[in-house]
């Protein structure tokens, strides 16, 4: 029997830069094909042409044994192709129902919309696959995980069965995660065949069948996960050895940075977020936040940083009261922040790199001499810690939105890291990064540490609070469920904590 | 070593910014006026006579036509830069008698083009600089009706002083309460966070009416034995000065505005406000983090905005009128957020489009008079402008246009941001 798909010589060239070359991939039916790779190395623009999306230069694609020719979308589609892309293609004020049918309205008197129809056919598909889903929700009211159970549905319900999932799990909670390998599984087991795009090891290991590594624009090898290692497959996807496990020194502790007293936080809708939170960060440690996502983690950041209003209690940095502090005297009091979500937080993407570089020192000297900003200072700071910084950029005059997230959050991490500051407040800095960038960020930050700087770390990735984490906190529904040195955590003791359960 | 190719880099990089951002208004342009003969031609009965036969004299037809389009056209030229053979023969005059008056008369229909471009470079820098910040100021209107107002109360209750405070004092007078105008609207958004779309729009309302009381009360001309609603004549110090001989009207009210236009590039890309301004304008969150004061920003900008747009008012009563009348902006502020638009929100932009603008709507005079063309078709010409600007995609398709690379710049947000 041909494998249900097989890619044979895809080459793509894009102005000045070969994206694909020659590269060859086979499924098998019911197979989970990984296709592991950093940023950049290729992945997305395969995946595109396999979708209709781009067109290759070079090569052939076969669907179950027969050359095809894929120009759009809905050519993918009726041949049995559908993709899950990372940020979801759904209308939040509909509902799950409309959002599935849309473009394939199913109608009765060829005009009035059959609704029931289609919500009886997802059931079937739900209880078939094994996906839970509402057919009557609002798009808006579900949790991330059922929104890309959704997204499956949506392919499932024109009849698709080569699923191509597109970084799927950078969205979601760990639990998510386990619930959408278990509808993977399922769906593999009825003869659905599966290409997970991702950039994380562990999670390749655990669901792969096979796994294809991809390395600027070629095909490096492919294996099974009996055969290969975590850091055998890093060495393969950055083409060098990867320090995948912090180096660092024990802490030594200094005076108190970062002292939390008590706190309370409201979010918009005035729900209480956080609730009587108190602890302390000194200098020269990692105290790392644990916590799934929504459990306050957000708010907490928030409110230290200035930008929410603190309910009750009392933040001091330094001894400094910042409890009614604005951003901006925050940031002057020695506080570093990077911010959760990067694109929307930390960086103007229309900007170019040298102003992202100044976005929170524009107005001191000597980047501004009275209100006049000197671009030469500026242009030269810019230079000087692209190099510094390594970050991979055209010019210095290239827009923010044109680097790689890798890339991006150096943006930050370079702008942050170069004032003087007391007190990092780093949330998830290595969301949806590469294992090369994400080694680099775990560097910089110990060695912030290191430079007596006081961290506060805030990660749904339990591994990298393991990692870098001196002191570890678990925030479970807005308050803090126990706060335990590094030494004494374990995966699962902090997993019970993280779900709320206290031993004995 | 490491910095020459870098900016050799960007140097290209920005002549191909250049091009591609003057590719689509002057391609928007060309395709707004052959898109508007249509619109000439279906206007014209000897036109329409003439194709109802195509059939048996297809050549009278197209004649006619073509010749219904030169005439028009050919008018919109006139009226443009004036006509050659008089310029040409007023100059030969010139040099032989030194006789100015001929001259000034062949020249004015080209001046003319500076002094309607004038007040739409003020207006166009107003509601650029609002686009900036983020803030859509649809109340240019009003903002100039107020600072006219305030231009001639100082114009001509205040006498006595020399012409060099008298003058930058009523304009000052203007941009200020123009800036106050508009400031309301900014303040209610930084504080209330009400759309200043709402509020600008509803203060055009309280500005035109606030002007129509005016003039019929406390700045009515003869006072309450006047018979017309218009305010006195400024007094002579407050007047904006002109250069050539009558009938020409251009005053320095154009070269303010240049000015003032590079005095906005300034304040925008090169000043601490200026970043300020415009990070909030790309990206609010990212500001918000950067520990830059929102509230001050939109206020800040509302203000400028309004003391930019109220130039206009205060420009045209200095340079123009002279005094305050209703209606004597034919919607400058209006057709400034189109204008606006069509310069791409940068001040070099918004002159260029401000040009063309006024070119459009002082030719169109022309046409009317000469070709018998209404001078709505120039505000036809004018929309599908900007319906090719707003609507790029059609441009791109047409002419087969590379899509762009990189953002563009947002223009306004959303009603939930």
């Amino acid at each position: 029997m041909p494998p249900i798909l097989e890619l044979d010589g895809i080459t793509k060239r894009f102005p000045g830069v070969l994206a694909n070359d020659h590269i060859h991939l086979t499924l098998e039916q019911g197979e989970i094909h990984a296709l592991l790779g950093e940023n950049g190395a290729g992945k997305t623009t395969l995946m595109n042409i396999l979708y209709g999306l781009y067109h290759p230069d070079e090569g052939r694609i076969l669907v179950r044994g027969k050359e095809v020719k894929i120009d759009t979308p809905s050519q993918a589609i009726r041949l049995g192709i559908g993709m899950v892309h990372q940020h979801f293609m759904l209308i939040p004020v509909f509902t799950v129902t409309e959002n599935v049918m849309l473009g394939e309205e199913t109608l009765t008197r060829g005009i009035f919309l059959d609704r029931a129809a289609v919500a009886a056919r997802i059931r079937d598909i739900s209880a078939q696959y094994g996906l839970q889903v509402d057919p009557d929700a609002y798009i808006k009211d579900l949790s991330v995980g059922a929104q890309q159970r959704v997204e499956i549905l949506k392919i499932l319900y024109r009849r698709a069965d080569i699923l191509i999932l597109d970084e799927p799990t950078a969205v979601l909670t760990p639990q998510e995660v386990e619930e959408l390998f278990k509808v993977i599984r399922s769906l593999v087991a009825r003869g659905v065949s599966i290409i997970f795009i991702s950039h994380k090891l562990k999670e390749v290991m655990a669901i792969a069948d096979r796994i294809t590594v991809l390395r600027d624009g070629r095909v490096v090898g492919t294996t099974r996960p009996a055969e290969t290692s975590p850091a055998a497959l890093a060495r393969m996807m950055v083409g060098r050895e990867v320090i995948l496990t912090v180096d660092k020194q024990p802490a030594r502790p200094g005076e108190v940075v970062l002292d939390v007293n008590d706190l309370h936080v409201l979010d918009d809708r005035q729900q209480t977020r956080v609730s009587g939170i108190s602890f302390q960060v000194r200098a020269g440690e990692i105290l790392g936040i644990a916590g799934v996502q929504g459990n306050g983690q957000t708010e907490l950041v928030e409110a230290l940083t200035g930008l929410r209003p603190i309910a009750r209690g009392r933040v001091t940095i330094l001894g400094n009261d910042t409890t009614r502090a604005t951003p901006r005297h925050v940031l002057q009091s020695g506080v570093a922040h990077i911010p959760e979500d990067r694109q929307r937080d930390g960086l103007v993407l229309t900007f170019p790199v040298a102003d992202n570089l100044v976005l929170n020192m524009y107005y001191l000297p000597p980047f501004a001499r009275g209100i006049r900003i000197d671009e030469r200072t500026v242009f030269a700071s810019a230079t000087q810690r692209v190099q510094q910084f390594d970050i991979r950029t055209p010019s210095i005059h290239t827009l923010a939105s044109s680097l790689s997230g890798g890339n991006q959050q150096k943006v930050i991490v370079a702008r942050e890291f170069t004032r003087p500051i007391r007190l990092l407040i780093a949330s998830q800095p290595t969301r949806g990064l590469d294992v090369g960038s994400i080694e680099y960020i775990h560097q910089r930050i110990v060695e912030m540490r290191d430079q007596g700087c006081a961290v506060l770390l805030v990660s749904p990735e339990l591994d990298e609070i393991l990692s870098l984490a001196d002191r570890i906190v678990v925030m479970y529904h807005g308050k803090i469920m126990d706060i335990l040195p590094a030494s004494q955590a374990t995966p699962e003791k902090l997993g019970l904590l993280m779900a709320g359960v206290r031993e004995g | 070593m490491a910095r020459s190719p870098e900016i050799s880099q960007a140097r290209v990089s920005m002549w191909q910014r250049v091009a591609n951002a003057m590719a689509l208004p002057v391609l928007s342009l060309l395709s707004a006026l052959v898109l508007s003969a249509v619109f000439i031609l279906g206007s014209d009965l000897k036109v329409l006579t003439a194709f109802s036969q195509f059939f048996s004299d297809p050549a009278r037809a197209l004649l006619t036509a073509g010749k219904a389009l030169a005439d028009a056209y050919g008018a919109l030229f006139i009226g443009v830069f004036g006509d050659p053979a008089k310029i040409f023969k007023e100059v030969g005059e010139f040099f032989a008698t030194g006789d100015t008056q001929g001259l000034a008369i062949a020249f004015y229909p080209f001046s003319e083009n500076f002094v309607t471009a004038t007040p739409y470079i003020f207006a166009g820098l107003a509601v650029a600089f609002g686009f900036r910040c983020g803030l859509f100021n649809i109340g240019a209107e009003g903002q100039i009706y107020v600072g006219a107002a305030a231009a001639a109360f100082v114009g001509y209750s205040v006498e006595g002083l020399p012409w060099i405070i008298h003058a930058p004092l009523t304009f000052l007078a203007g941009a200020l309460a123009g800036a106050f105008w508009a400031g309301i609207a900014g303040f209610l958004k930084a504080t209330r966070g009400a759309h200043e779309v709402i509020n600008t729009m509803m203060l055009n309302y309280v500005a035109f009416n606030l002007i129509h009381y005016l003039l019929n009360g406390p700045m009515k001309r003869g006072g309450a034995a006047g018979t017309i609603p218009i305010s006195r004549n400024i007094v002579e110090s407050a007047y904006l000065p002109t250069f050539f001989p009558e009938p020409i009207r251009f005053h320095a009210g154009f070269i303010v505005a240049l000015l003032v236009a590079v005095l906005v590039w300034w304040l925008l890309f090169k000043t601490t406000l200026g970043f300020e301004i415009r990070t909030v304008g790309a990206n609010l969150h990212a500001a918000r983090c950067a520990g830059i004061n929102i509230s001050r920003s939109f206020i800040l900008a509302m203000a400028i905005s309004g003391a930019l747009a109220a130039m206009a008012g205060a420009g045209e009563v200095m340079g123009v009128n002279h005094n305050l009348a209703e209606g004597f902006s034919p919607g400058y502020g209006f057709d400034s957020i189109a204008l606006a638009m069509l310069g791409g929100g940068h001040p070099l932009g918004v002159v260029l489009a401000a040009l063309l603008f006024g070119t459009l709507r002082n030719g169109a005079t022309k046409m009317q008079s000469l070709a018998a063309i209404p001078i709505d078709l120039v505000s036809i010409v004018q929309a599908f402008v900007i319906m090719f600007v707003a609507a790029p995609i059609i441009i791109r398709r047409l002419y087969r246009l590379k899509t762009e690379v990189g953002g563009q710049m947002i223009l306004m947000r959303g009603w939930g941001d």
